[in-house]
């Protein structure tokens, strides 16, 4: 029994805290982190409940994994309903954060209500006590960070917070732990300021003892074999320590699935200058590169981290000491939204625009998507000078980027739209094709058209687009397990079904996603079999990811989401690339989401049957 | 032959693996607050650095200990604390120069490295190397290694020019 058992309720309209048992029953059903605080999710909001109202809950929950030696056992999961999409937000984070609460004897905090004035929750051990948050109310999660770390004394507690805007409701505001790691998507940072929530600070002292871990002898052998299966992999042992998962820029530019300029284009002819290579690259003013180190997460062995910083006589930055220390760099995901997708090449800016992505906790894939949206709109003029507040939105223009990254976060003019998201957005503007999003989410660096089972994953997630719900890009691109070929749509619906579940039990044991490049269900299951007591088996474990997948598809039709949400931009479906391997294609998905359906044992409307969820338990 | 810790901060990825196993290995307990050696993060440099026990030689916290319960280990060389005899007293927490014994208030003892018996478990859970078990008398010698291909080179460049 690697979960501590104790449950965290705090009562914000109330000011209360409590401890509850964990249920185990549930527990043996649902593992942890993702699954198991879906499930109480489930039985605690009503599917129909307005995201931002103290009728919903926001869950932050670990997996029985997390704070153990387990190689990247780190995570932590937020899960809510989330204001972006209407359906079930569930982000995941690394960082220290997650085991730090683990170790203070917690496997999960549920909070209800909404309270009357700001507040921050201060854990150590058993205790935790909400404070107020007054000084705190319109600072920024870096400031939040020092402030609170200031006021204890204590060094060694671990933060996650909301910036401004979780505080001005941008719907795709993040919680960002430890500074510069995320649980990232779909909002949850602006349900967590709706309930004037401003952080979480924990300190942990009891750790895990060895004594709850189901079989020591047999977790630590087993922990000890997957760290060698990780450390022998060319990508997890070679390709993301160096490259980070800025690995991919080229490679993904390459086969013509970088969406570009709002998706107008699938290739990038700037790619190479904001790639993980260029991040290594010294640059020609100062004689340094924009990486400074790569850095792992909590029991991490991989470590793909980006420490950056950012050229100090750069533009973005001249002017701005605040700015010139080391911090999270970018990643593939963000390095797309902030540079491809806008049409920027200038590495430095991206960089400074992903710092303020952290230090004001926004999601910076959503925040680079609706600029990029923005651009095109600009660009046909459906949006003119006027209503951006002066801002020139032209593709490709970073004064722009920068101007609007700080609009947003500080909640300033034109900057509350893009804080809207694109959907929202272009519906304003009376463009709705031009949002790239789906279920209101906008999806992130892999073009459908180029890679046809990313299609059906973003159409089929449960979080609105994601590329972590279902990443067939290992297959397809990089060849694991299998290759398959990216231009090819069929077979896809079944290889989509395998990594959706896969993934759920992944992001529910407190391990990362990114060991799936190296370790397969064979490496994971004897960690989890090990530290759990109860039947984990393979065929349970696969049962359970189903199940998982199936309650989350529940919750969004009890949300009154439908199979007609299961879809793709009209962009992705009838306007092929002009350039590169996709030249000529569009997404299949037509063809691929029936075949799906069929395959999750659901009706043709995408409604799970009886019968599936009667084998699932549900 | 003595060995002794080795530390190289450039590394280290932070990911605290080492003092999970020395938390593990002394109290049989995941938790980076039982660990003897600790990871810094400096942050806007974006450096980590571990940090434990030199085990010097003319041991402050030795001879600043009132009732010898910190002895050296022929063996190892290192200082270690003998439970039985420690007071709690914390005078060698005050007398060490560099911090790395510290006050446990659940035992009631000070606790600090004792390269756990000659086999140190941070050394084997550091995934980069960054921490080994190298001869006591040539810690320095990866850093004379690196200089020497440097020097060498350069040498070589002259030659061929």
């Amino acid at each position: 029994m690697a979960w501590t058992r104790n449950v965290l309720r705090v009562n914000l309209t109330e000011g209360s805290c409590a401890a509850e048992p964990l249920n185990t029953e549930w527990a043996s059903q649902y593992l942890g982190q993702r699954g198991l605080a879906t499930k109480y999710l489930c039985e605690e909001v009503d599917p129909k409940t307005d995201a931002l109202s103290p009728e919903n809950k926001i869950i932050m929950a670990t997996g029985p994994l997390t704070g153990t030696v387990a190689s990247t056992g780190a995570r932590y999961s937020v899960i809510t309903k989330s204001p972006l999409t209407g359906a079930i937000a569930c982000s995941n984070s690394g960082g220290f954060f997650g085991a730090e609460l683990k170790f203070a004897g917690w496997d999960m905090i549920i909070f209800e209500g909404m309270s009357p004035e700001p507040v921050y929750l201060h854990i150590e051990d058993d205790r935790a006590e909400l404070l107020s948050a007054a000084g705190l109310w319109g600072k920024s999660v870096w400031e939040t960070d020092e402030s609170i770390h200031a006021r204890h004394q204590d060094p060694q507690m671990r933060i996650a917070a909301i910036g401004r805007a979780g505080e001005n409701g941008v719907l795709f505001a993040c919680i960002v732990n430890d500074l510069h790691r995320a649980a990232g998507r779909s909002g949850v940072g602006a349900v967590m300021g709706s309930k004037n929530l401003k952080a979480v600070a924990v300190r942990g002292t009891r750790g895990m003892d060895a004594g709850s871990i189901h079989d020591i002898g047999a977790f630590m052998e087993a922990t000890r074999a997957g760290k060698r299966v990780l450390a022998e992999n060319a990508v997890t042992g070679q390709g993301l320590p160096k490259y980070g998962t800025q690995v991919l820029m080229n490679v993904i530019n390459e086969i013509g699935a970088l969406p570009t300029r709002n998706s107008r284009e699938a290739q990038f002819e700037g790619a190479s200058r904001i790639s993980g290579e260029a991040m290594h690259e010294p640059r020609p003013s100062d004689g340094k590169p924009n990486l400074v180190t790569n850095a792992a997460c909590f029991g991490c062995t991989i470590a793909c981290g980006r420490i950056s910083k950012i050229d100090e006589e750069h533009v973005t930055v001249k002017t701005k000491p605040e700015y010139w220390g080391a911090s999270g760099g970018l990643e593939y995901e963000n390095a797309w939204s902030l540079g491809a997708d806008t049409g920027i090449d200038d590495l430095e800016a991206l960089t400074y625009v992903n710092f303020v992505c952290n230090e004001e906790g926004m999601d910076p894939i959503s925040f680079g998507a609706t600029v990029a949206a923005a651009m095109e709109m600009y660009q046909d003029g459906a949006l003119s000078r006027d209503q951006t507040g002066g801002v020139a939105l032209e593709f490709g223009s970073t004064e722009a980027l920068c101007r609007l990254v700080e609009m947003t976060g500080r909640g300033e003019g034109f900057g509350t739209e893009i804080g809207l998201g694109s959907k929202r957005l272009c519906d304003k503007y009376g463009r709705p094709e031009l949002a790239m999003v789906v279920k209101g989410q906008e999806f992130p660096a892999y073009d459908p058209r180029g890679i046809q089972g990313m299609g059906l994953t973003y159409a089929t997630s449960n979080r609105g687009a994601c590329h972590l719900r279902s990443y067939t890009v290992a297959s397809e691109v990089l060849g694991i397990p299998v290759k398959t070929d990216p231009l090819v749509s069929e077979g896809k619906a079944e290889l989509v079904k395998a990594f959706q579940d896969a993934t759920a039990v992944v992001d529910s044991s407190g391990l990362c996603v990114f060991t799936t490049f190296a370790w397969t269900m064979e490496d994971i299951q004897p960690q989890i079999a090990a530290a759990c007591e109860g039947d984990w088996s393979l065929e349970d474990l696969g049962a359970m990811g189903e199940r998982i997948w199936n309650l989350e598809r529940q919750f969004n039709l009890a949300a009154g989401l439908t199979g007609k949400d299961d879809t793709l931009p009209k962009r992705l479906l009838t306007e092929p690339p002009k350039t590169g391997p996709a030249q000529g294609r569009v997404s299949d998905l037509g063809k691929m989401l029936p075949e799906y359906y069929r395959i999750r044992g659901w009706s043709e409307e995408g409604v799970p049957t009886q019968e599936t969820l009667q084998r699932l338990g549900l | 032959m003595l060995r002794a810790l080795h530390i190289e901060p450039r590394k280290c990825t932070g990911c605290l693996q080492c003092e999970m196993a020395c938390s593990y290995e002394h109290y049989g307990v995941f938790n980076p607050a039982k660990s003897v050696i600790r990871v810094f993060n400096f942050h806007r440099e974006g450096r980590f650095v571990p940090y434990t026990c030199t085990q010097c030689a003319e041991a402050w916290c030795l001879h600043a200990c009132p009732v010898d319960a910190i002895q050296a280990n022929p063996q190892t060389g290192a200082k270690v604390v003998m439970d039985a005899l420690c007071v709690g007293c914390k005078v060698c927490t005050i007398a060490c120069p560099f911090g790395t014994v510290n006050y446990n208030q659940q035992t009631g003892k000070v606790i600090k490295c004792d390269l756990c018996g000659g086999d140190p478990q941070c050394v084997q859970a550091c995934p980069t190397a960054a921490i080994t078990y190298v001869d006591a008398d040539w810690t320095g010698l990866e850093r004379m290694r690196a200089w020497a291909g440097r020097a060498n080179a350069a040498v070589s460049e002259q030659a061929q020019a």
